[in-house]
């Protein structure tokens, strides 16, 4: 579906508060716009976006139109225990693609 | 515009008495009343002419002694011409009976009409342009304040920082890398930082082959693009690495000490650094209040008066012109329709709707030379790009019409250099 970049910490004391960064490629095409033959060019965008930590949800988002082109999040979580971070953004066709990080936590 | 500035004339006129009846029509009609200028770039030695040539009594603020322009100059960072021929002073613009005062204005006061010198002394304006240029943010970018500027030169104002960079690329070894920082939008000279990387590129090519470069940029498109990109696939295949944005390329920190550049996603180093950063208008554009929060100046944009200051016109890099970029060329032609603007200002007269171009020129090899040209009128209040008007070079073209831009681009540097210098 697209490229996605994520910055997760590779290691992390116990109880640190870390930042998180996903960023994906994708035109967020609104629906609205009208194409070079005058006719609306569909709406194509990522619609919701989950962040899960050793599989419990630490944050999610859902995206509008209104949202520009290849979204990027940046938000902060407490490292609990080492494991994996996963990304999951889901578009308007049900299509999702998945990022994972593994995170050492001392 | 102003009603007091108005009910001035009038009394001024007044005052003159019987003295006015003896003018002849032609006399009554020009314009009177005193204009400084702030600034001896294209912009502002441009404007000074043009309201001396009107018959106003003009004042040009210009602290340096010599001007380096900045077109051309990323052709100085490839060794392909000295500095020197980057380099100009205000003797002809004196000889046309400008008075220059080598000075650095520090502040305006738009109430009192008045511009402040840096040693205490100030200058009465019935009108002021204001065109300074920029002014580096050392503020922008978390680790590059003025001491970084030393190690990883920006080299966005001509002069000692265009010679630093081009050392630092002497003294580099063949195999090294070149990294290179483009700001967001906007900024002096849309197109720069990539005719910059391509002039670089063919230094590289011809003297140290086996080195990179590598371009960070915090915008996903920029000017030309595809004339570029296709160009450096051409010429430089496989030299040159182009990091956008949504790829991760803005960088968010810098470290001067070990050259490292940071992005919200990686690390990245280089043998040689060039950041360019985010910049705003010149000091003296924010001293004077004529800057709004994002740093730059908005403009009415038949006169270029401030929309913030009465009586004070902003032109050039330092103002929100709309569809028009940040280039010499933009300033060259803004400083004639501000100088007619203002004539007609003070003459009482409605200023003309102005229709003005710009047409930006960028090497990418010496003889291999590409062009955006636009037309630009106002609309709905902010200078509009007029649709089917200008365009760039062909995206495919022979070596012959390339390298006939490439004439064409140094001869309008030496046609701007001697209307707004010779």
């Amino acid at each position: 579906m697209a490229r996605a970049l994520i910055n997760v910490p590779a290691k992390a004391k116990r109880g640190e508060i870390i930042e998180i960064k996903a960023l994906i490629s994708h035109p967020m095409e609104t629906g609205y716009r009208t194409g070079p033959d005058g006719a609306l060019v569909p709406r194509d965008i990522i619609n919701r976006f989950i962040c899960t930590y050793n599989g419990v949800e630490i944050f999610s988002a859902d995206l509008f139109p209104a949202i520009a082109a290849n979204p990027f999040f940046s938000f902060t979580t407490t490292a609990t225990e080492s494991g994996r971070i996963a990304f999951r953004w889901i578009d308007d066709r049900g299509q999702a693609h998945l990022e994972t990080a593994e995170i050492a936590v001392e | 515009m102003s009603l007091a500035f108005t009910r001035r004339a009038l009394l001024k006129t007044a005052a003159a008495g019987a003295a006015a009846a003896a003018l002849s029509r032609r006399t009554a009609a020009q314009a009177s009343g005193r204009v400084v200028v702030v600034g001896g770039g294209f912009g502002g030695a441009t404007c000074a002419r043009e309201l001396k040539r009107k018959g106003l009594a003009v004042t040009l603020v210009e602290a340096n002694a010599v001007y380096t322009a900045c077109p051309f100059s990323n052709a100085v960072l490839a060794g392909l011409r000295p500095i020197e021929t980057q380099q100009f002073n205000l003797d002809a613009v004196e000889k046309e009976g400008i008075a220059i005062i080598r000075q650095r204005a520090v502040r305006a006061d738009p109430q009192a009409r008045r511009v402040v010198l840096e040693d205490g002394s100030s200058q009465d304006y019935d009108r002021l342009v204001l065109s300074p240029g920029i002014d580096i943010r050392f503020d922008a970018l978390p680790g590059y304040d003025e001491a970084a500027a030393g190690t990883m030169p920006h080299a966005w104002k001509a002069g000692e920082q265009t010679i630093l960079l081009r050392r630092q690329l002497e003294a580099m070894d063949d195999g090294g890398t070149f990294v290179m920082v483009a700001p967001a939008n906007p900024f002096r000279c849309p197109p720069g930082p990539y005719e910059r990387a391509s002039l670089i590129a063919h230094y590289f090519k011809t003297h140290k082959p086996r080195s990179k470069l590598l371009i960070l940029d915090a915008k996903d498109s920029f000017s030309k693009q595809r004339l570029f990109q296709a160009a450096w696939q051409e010429l430089y295949p496989g030299m040159i690495e182009w990091v956008s944005l949504s790829s991760g390329g803005k960088v968010i920190e810098v470290d001067a000490k070990t050259r490292t550049l940071v992005t919200d996603f990686g690390r990245h180093t280089g043998d040689v650094v060039n950041v360019i950063p985010p910049q705003r208008a010149g000091q003296i554009a924010q001293a004077g209040g004529a800057a709004d929060r994002t740093g730059w100046c908005p403009i009415d944009p038949v006169t270029f008066e401030s929309r913030l200051q009465p009586n004070v016109h902003v032109i050039g890099d330092a103002s929100i012109a709309g569809g028009m970029p940040k280039s010499a060329f933009s300033a060259n032609a803004q400083g004639k329709v501000c100088a007619a603007a203002v004539a007609s200002l003070l003459r009482g007269e409605a200023p003309a709707e102005p229709k003005l171009i710009n047409t930006c020129y960028s090497l990418v090899a010496p003889d291999y030379g590409i062009s955006v040209a636009g037309v630009y009128n106002p609309r709905n209040g902010v200078l509009t790009d007029v649709e089917g008007a200008g365009g760039t070079s062909p995206v495919s073209a022979p070596p012959s019409f390339r390298a006939q831009e490439a004439v064409y681009a140094e001869a309008w540097f030496q046609t701007i250099a001697r209307e707004v210098y010779g």
